[in-house]
């Protein structure tokens, strides 16, 4: 079970916590005319690394807030944790 | 009957304490402090059950966790166990215990045939034979190797015990209390630092409890007892035994179980059998010591062949001994430790040692207590059938290829060994990346990739001093890094007896014209010839050979016979072991109860069982419940001798007639509060909400980004930047999370506030031609009359000084409300709106009746929104605004959602107007058409109409749209059913919808 710095709650085991995907995907403005392919990457096609990885997670069963981990999908290593606010750097 | 085996002066059993116990049916005495195995063995018994291939006869190889043979089916306090070591299994009063893998009985086997047959069962025999004809696997084959396999029976009764989970956090966890664990815990507790010591047994002090050794002028188990005993009494230390550390997990999260009760005749009231703990350590320190090697030879599993490091425990920890005549088998000192102790109890044995000339003090002590020794010799095959009788032994020449004249010699035990391999299962879990020591013939822990260190004779090392000092060394290194402190211990003077290198001997060659079978894996019956066979047949991994040939599969997972098995690979192919590479060890180390892993999350207690205010009432009024989710929900409401389908009819027709009150308290509700709510609300659902006036609500879909409908529900405004959402009882969880999603990472410019309401209110849905009647009278003071609250109209209401909310929507077709108080109050409201729905004969509803009311008006629910469909499907294309976009709504322009024949919602109807439609069932166009017959669409939800007084079912229909009319056929492969069918449209009920607008 993977340990998970939240940053506004501390380190939580896993079970708090539910897994949200990669983080470094942006959803295309409202109202933008975008075509198919750059919409169909948004919403299906993901890189699906292995190793460091940026990736969303909710405190679920704590402060319920959205937050980005950076993690090695390999390893599990977890690198750094950030507010939904924060960007990656 | 007299345990003749037992020693009067020796063993750490509590002999003022007799017990009594049965194995296979016939009754033993043994002490408090035996082990199953060590009363056994006490009592002369040492067929304790069959092989698991062979059949053949199995006595004890070992005295712990690393037995392979004596598996039993144990009986305690009217359960029944299976898969349980006896030489882990304490003895309690009373106990019972039968052998496995054999029938009619341990004596007279009939599976004892395969042994005979066994060149017809080598390496991957199953794989071949019972591949055809394939006709054959169901009715013959399986069954067949179905009861010949297993060991034990599991029992299908429901298990009474109760085990538990725990979490716990520590600075230092360490496993195994031999010596290196003592010292590194102790050294490590007293600099400040917060301790678990795990030890597997009983008993603490490992290796110590059987050596001769000296520290600190105490002998080593007196030294350990010392240690234990100050560390109980520190704060900062948790001793736990009978716990084994089975499991090293990601982040440094360790598991244990620990066995509460299952060396008594029954647990004690209110404590539970097993306890898992999972433990979260910041540093790990792995002291889980070291298991000795066998060596290879014919018939070498027959009973009586053992470890001579087991045969050394059961004489000093328990005063048995495993034969009066033992023949000891060695390449190294350890065989010589047993022998002196069989010497000092005044037992004669004999040792054949595998090396030439070995000198050292342990070899020297031997010789001068008189033992027999012969130098370069070996056992080439065990003699006897049920236990041991005689060993057939020669000469080895130094190149170990040439065996001299075999000689017979006498013996009723043959105890092994071939040196010590490292338990590197938990470093190698963590991801330690192991390597292989050529000194010691074994891997041994390297890099370590989590915060894990392995001491002593798991790290490969051998000797008491150097154990002890580096194991102190490093609890006080750890803990000055965590605690700041400095305190240090002072290191004891040791005095231990020197040994001398081993031999890497592992396997003795056959005898020309003899075909012994030479075991490997004890518990598999693998033996050397298998894996030459499966080498032979092209298998080259270490991991394909394991799978082909079994070997180190077992439930001992090859703690006694990966190594060899390596050996033996690395012989043939002519490789150096750690080229060969060992297989992953993955955990559990050793078996774990179902019971402890699954803790006490069974039954009702595997998820939260959620009620509503008024289930008691529901209770009292012989509600049947339905799980909805988590929560319980009426399905309806008995009378006299009804069954579902006639009260569910009965209940639906009073709705239609009069009026019905269901609890809709399960639906999920989010408070939206913030100037931007309206925006969220209008970017979130698919129709326009920048509009809706206060005290009004609106009939809303959401969407997921890639077009399939994710919820629906009714959003209500209350007040000017104040919303009520309702999502269904199922997706409420994920909604929030949904709206949580978009408004902290999407859109964080949106100024609104989300939170769960769903507990906070207590709902009832009134419904039918006189539920307004029933409101007028429920709220005298407010003004509830067709134009003071018109449909989807919304008002505040005072019910008898209960606060209320008051919503006009209908979800049954009927003229309906939703009448909402805090959950407090709940019961206070339904048992108002009962009382004076009683002129107007009200009854209450279950979910069974609601399913009725919403398929005739064809309101789609959770069996269309399926996760499946988009909101053309569900005839929710009106809902799609143009004029603005929201989530999901590009992928609507997808190919497959616009194609011209696309799914839709429709309603079926039988056309004898009598035969039920089972849900699932498949629609096509001709009934005999050949297979596989095109599916048209599927039967989402069937109900009987109360309305029409027939079957009406919806479906999810290709080219629905232009279907309505059309004769198809329902089919249904599983019910054995093929009804004809017409489509109709899917508002059965009131299609315009005049009834909910009255």
């Amino acid at each position: 079970m993977l340990h998970i710095k939240c940053p506004h709650c501390g380190m939580r085991s896993q079970n708090e916590f539910s897994y949200g995907g990669d983080a470094s995907v942006k959803r295309p403005e409202l109202g933008k005319e975008i075509s198919d392919e750059e919409w169909n990457n948004f919403v299906y096609n993901r890189k699906s690394l292995r190793g460091k990885h940026w990736e969303l997670w909710q405190h679920l069963s704590g402060c319920r807030q959205w937050i980005k981990v950076e993690r090695d999908t390999a390893t599990h290593e977890i690198f750094k944790t950030l507010k939904a606010n924060e960007e990656i750097s | 009957m007299p345990q003749s085996f037992r020693l009067e002066n020796i063993g750490l059993i509590n002999r003022n304490k007799k017990l009594s116990f049965k194995f296979n049916g016939k009754t033993y005495f043994g002490y408090e402090g035996d082990t199953l195995a060590s009363a056994l063995i006490a009592n002369g018994v040492h067929l304790i059950g069959r092989s698991f291939k062979y059949h053949r006869p199995r006595g004890f190889f070992g005295a712990g966790v690393d037995e392979p043979y004596a598996i039993v089916q144990l009986y305690r306090n009217g359960e029944t166990e299976p898969n349980i070591k006896a030489t882990e299994q304490e003895l309690f009063e009373g106990l019972e215990a039968k052998s496995v893998n054999c029938w009619p009985s341990v004596n007279f086997d009939v599976g004892a045939i395969n042994n005979f047959l066994k060149i017809f069962l080598p390496a991957g025999f199953y794989y071949k034979t019972f591949m055809w004809p394939k006709s054959f696997w169901y009715k013959i084959y399986e069954p067949f190797i179905r009861k010949a396999a297993g060991l034990g029976v599991a029992s299908i009764e429901h298990d009474k015990e109760r085990y538990e989970h725990k979490y716990e956090y520590c600075d230092l966890l360490i496993a195994g209390s031999g010596p290196s664990g003592l010292a590194s815990a102790y050294a490590a507790a007293k600099n400040g630092a917060r301790v678990i010591l795990a030890e597997d047994k009983s008993r603490f002090g490992g290796t110590l409890l059987t050596s001769e050794v000296n520290i600190g002028n105490k002998s080593g188990k007196e030294w350990a007892d010392g240690i234990i005993s100050e560390l109980k009494e520190m704060p900062n230390v948790t001793v736990k035994n009978r716990s084994q550390v089975f499991g090293y997990y990601d982040h440094n999260m360790l598991v244990m179980s620990e066995r509460i009760s299952d060396h008594l005749p029954e647990t004690k009231k209110f404590h539970p059998k097993q306890r898992l703990w999972y433990i979260r350590a910041k540093e790990v320190l792995i002291s889980s010591g070291s298991i000795e090697r066998p060596i290879v030879f014919g018939n070498n599993d027959t009973p009586g062949v053992m470890l001579s490091s087991a045969a050394k425990e059961y004489l000093k920890v328990y005063g048995v001994l495993v034969g009066k005549n033992p023949l000891i088998f060695t390449n190294n000192d350890s065989g010589y430790e047993t022998a002196i102790e069989f010497k000092k109890n005044g037992i004669e044995s004999v040792i054949l040692d595998t090396r030439k000339n070995p000198q050292s003090e342990i070899v020297e002590e031997a010789k001068n207590l008189g033992i027999k020794i012969k130098f370069s010799y070996v056992v080439v095959a065990a003699q006897g059938y049920k236990k041991v009788k005689s060993a057939d032994i020669a000469k080895i020449s130094d190149d170990k290829e040439q065996l001299g004249v075999i000689e017979n010699i006498k013996c009723d035990c043959i105890c092994v060994s071939g040196f010590w391999t490292p338990t590197i299962h938990l470093a190698s879990q963590s991801g330690n990346k192991t390597k292989f020591n050529e000194d010691i013939d074994a891997f041994v822990p390297g890099v370590s990739k989590q915060n894990e260190k392995t001491l002593g004779a798991a790290n490969g090392v051998y000797t008491l001093d150097e154990t002890l000092k580096s194991s102190l060394e490093i609890g006080h290194k750890l803990s000055k890094k965590i605690t700041k402190s400095d305190n240090k211990i002072s290191f004891p003077n040791v005095v231990e007896k020197k040994s001398t290198v081993h031999d890497k001997f592992w396997c003795v060659p056959l005898p020309k014209g003899k075909s012994y079978k030479r075991f490997l894996d004890f518990q598999n019956d693998v033996a050397v010839s298998d894996v030459e066979i499966a080498l032979k047949e092209g298998y080259r991994s270490i991991e394909h050979v394991k799978r082909y040939t079994t070997l180190g599969m077992a439930t001992d997972q090859g703690k006694t016979s990966n190594l060899n098995g390596l050996q033996l690979v690395s012989k043939i192919e002519n490789k150096v072991v750690p080229n060969v590479g060992h297989t992953t060890f993955r955990p559990p180390y050793t078996p774990v109860s179902i019971g402890a892993i699954v803790g006490r999350e069974v039954g009702k207690h595997s998820k939260p069982t959620r009620k509503s205010p008024m289930h008691l009432w529901h209770e009292k009024n012989n509600a049947i419940f339905v799980d909805a989710g988590v929560w319980l929900r009426p399905r309806y409401y008995k009378q006299g001798n009804e069954n579902l389908f006639e009260a569910s009819k009965r209940e639906a027709k009073n709705v239609r007639t009069n009026v019905g009150v269901c609890d809709v308290t399960t639906l999920g509700k989010i408070d939206i509060k913030g100037p931007d709510a309206a925006e969220l609300l209008n970017r979130v659902y698919t129709n326009a909400w920048l509009k809706l006036p206060v005290g009004k609500a609106r009939y809303g879909v959401m969407l997921r980004e890639d077009g399939i409908v994710m919820d629906d529900g009714t959003t209500t405004r209350i007040s000017e930047n104040h919303y009520h959402m309702t999502t269904t009882t199922a997706q409420a969880a994920n909604v929030l999370s949904h709206l949580e999603y978009y408004l902290q990472l999407v859109w964080p410019e949106l100024n609104v506030n989300v939170v769960s309401t769903t507990e906070q209110w207590a709902g009832a849905a009134i419904a039918g031609p006189k539920s307004r009647d029933l409101l007028q009278k429920l709220f005298p003071n407010n003004d509830v009359s067709k134009e003071g609250l018109p449909f989807m109209g919304f008002m505040e209401g005072d019910l008898f000084g209960v606060k209320a909310r008051i919503f006009r929507i209908s979800f049954s077709g009927e003229l309906a409300y939703e009448v909402n108080v805090e959950s407090d109050n709940g019961n206070f409201m339904w048992e108002k709106i009962m009382e004076l729905g009683q002129e107007f004969k009200i009854q209450p509803y279950g979910t069974e009746a609601l399913s009725t009311l919403r398929i005739e008006m064809g309101h789609v629910a959770g069996s269309e929104l399926d996760g499946r469909t988009i909101p053309y499907d569900n005839s929710l294309e009106g809902l799609l605004s143009k004029k603005k976009d929201f989530i999901g709504k590009r992928s609507l322009t997808r190919a497959a959602f616009t194609a011209i024949d696309r799914q839709k919602v429709v309603g079926v109807v039988p056309l004898d107007k009598k035969t039920s439609i089972p849900e699932g069932s498949h629609l096509v166009k001709d009934s005999n058409a050949p297979l596989p017959n095109p599916k048209l669409g599927y039967i989402s939800a069937s109900c009987w109409s109360v309305e029409y007084d027939n079957p009406f079912s919806l479906a999810i229909l290709k080219d629905g749209k232009n279907m309505i009319g059309e004769k198809l056929f329902v089919m249904s492969p599983l019910k054995n059913k093929v009804i004809p069918v017409e489509i109709v449209s899917s508002h059965y009920v009131d299609p315009k919808g005049e009834r909910v607008r009255s």
